[in-house]
């Protein structure tokens, strides 16, 4: 069973039926003990990192996550919570997940804050998308991660800075964009991360 | 050690379905339809048709027509996997988290944020600065030389200039601009590009044009540098005068980055 982390804010309902439409039957949940017991979890956001950590935090699913994360559980943080699974975060400030080590900092100036809209992604060499053809994905986000490892990033894309788009790092995946909202090549995206979750339920 | 490198966002095209009573009250032209007023069904095909958002509109906005509403985002969300912005008649935070619960991605508001501005920040902090559109229904005084601000559709002048407005909103936390050009919506004259520059200068967020779209080459001058990050329509696609792909055939051709347009649509 995948679990949608529910942390009260923004639309869960894409992203449940994206995975539904994958023959998934996902629950969209604030639970801390079913989201440690889920087969997988999707770690959505949107809304203010602060706001997201604290509630986060008193709620008990910020250790839950961390816990199943570090016991192998395939994680897959979307926008904000891609950028949570980090430390550092400049906006509020706060501390994110530190899953994985590097911090969130603001879109540069040069640029209309938010980024919004749909931007092209190339993937890199040492991901599990590597050799695959650009594709092109919708975001929206006013700041951005900046991971210590570059080997962690699989995708990037361009937006006055070199923006880190696709995270993975063994179970743990994120992407800045939004699959749920990127027609068919988000769902395409999802479907991958959704056979790595079955394949790791399997072994 | 980030270096300036190009921007790769792509402009946006928008097709705006004005909703009552949960019907599309525009008439639409396209064939192999089943139900042209039934706003699921027209989001689908825009969709297909490689429309880069949506926008639902409920033009009557009573409470009944607000539950109507709810339910045609729910059906359009469960089946079209693209960003949807809905506006119309949603005066609280209340209203913004039905909406967006629902399946909406972000929330339009107008005269309920003239009404009180704080609406614009109670709901960024709430939900996030991307869920809240501010759109603007302005109209050129000559007298002032300038644009004022109109409310209640578009009949009622607030007293305030749209360019001090539009700074406003960014500064309490909206994510994008939606602006309309009473002047020109349904002239298809073009979109009213001096006041997309007059916004543009002011503001560091995305603006939307809206109002006057006669055809392609009108969408190419809204989305010159310097003037709008996306383009809004309404009538112009549902009567099929203008199709999307088309659209974006004419942006790519003018040197705009556009998202393709999927081969089978």
């Amino acid at each position: 069973m995948i679990a949608i982390v529910d942390y009260g804010a923004g639309n869960l309902r894409s992203i449940e039926r994206a995975l539904m439409r994958l023959d998934e039957a996902p629950v969209i949940t604030g639970d801390p003990d079913t989201i440690a017991d889920a087969s997988a979890i999707v770690f959505p956001g949107v809304g203010n990192a602060r706001a997201a950590m604290d509630r986060l935090r008193s709620s008990g699913i910020a250790n839950a996550m961390i816990s199943a994360a570090d016991s192998g559980t395939p994680l897959l943080g979307i926008c904000l919570g891609m950028q949570l699974l980090f430390g550092d975060q400049e906006e509020g400030p706060t501390t994110g997940l530190g899953l994985l080590p590097g911090c969130g900092v603001r879109l540069p100036t040069s640029v209309k804050s938010p980024h919004m809209g749909w931007n092209t992604v190339r993937f890199t060499e040492n991901g599990p998308f590597a050799g695959e053809p650009d594709a092109i994905f919708y975001f929206v986000h006013s700041y951005l991660i900046q991971p210590d490892r570059p080997g962690d990033v699989a995708g990037i894309t361009a937006y006055g800075v070199e923006i880190p788009a696709v995270i993975a790092h063994g179970n743990i995946w994120g992407t800045q964009f939004h699959p749920e909202k990127s027609g068919d090549v988000g769902i395409a995206l999802l479907d991958r991360w959704v056979n790595l979750a079955r394949s790791v339920v399997a072994s | 050690m980030t270096t300036t490198v190009q921007n790769g966002l792509t402009t946006r095209v928008i097709p705006c379905l004005d909703v009552t009573g949960g019907r599309v009250v525009k008439g639409v032209q396209f064939v192999n339809l089943r139900d042209a007023g039934d706003p699921v069904e027209m989001a689908a095909v825009y969709n297909r048709e490689g429309a880069d958002e949506l926008v639902f509109l409920d033009i009557t906005a009573t409470s009944d027509s607000r539950d109507t509403m709810v339910d045609v985002v729910r059906r359009t969300a469960d089946q079209v996997f693209i960003p949807l912005t809905v506006g119309g008649g949603i005066r609280s935070v209340a209203d913004m988290r039905t909406m967006l619960g629902a399946g909406a991605d972000k929330v339009s508001i107008n005269s309920a944020a003239l009404r009180d501005p704080a609406l614009i920040t109670q709901g960024a902090e709430l939900f996030g600065t991307q869920c809240i559109v501010v759109a603007i229904d302005a109209r050129w005084n000559p007298d002032l030389r300038t644009w004022e601000v109109y409310s209640h559709g578009g009949r009622r002048p607030v007293g305030r200039t749209v360019v001090e407005w539009a700074a406003e909103i960014e500064l309490r936390g909206a994510g994008e601009i939606l602006l309309t050009s009473m002047d020109r919506d349904g002239t298809g004259d073009g979109y009213d590009t001096s006041l997309l520059e007059a916004v543009n200068d002011v503001v560091n967020i995305p603006l939307i044009a809206s109002g006057g779209a006669g055809n392609a080459a009108h969408m190419v001058e809204a989305l010159a540098p310097g003037r709008a990050d996306a383009v809004l329509a309404a009538s112009i696609f549902h009567f099929g005068q203008l199709r999307i792909a088309d659209v974006k055939s004419e942006l790519s051709a003018a040197g705009l980055p556009i998202r393709e347009v999927p081969i089978d649509a």
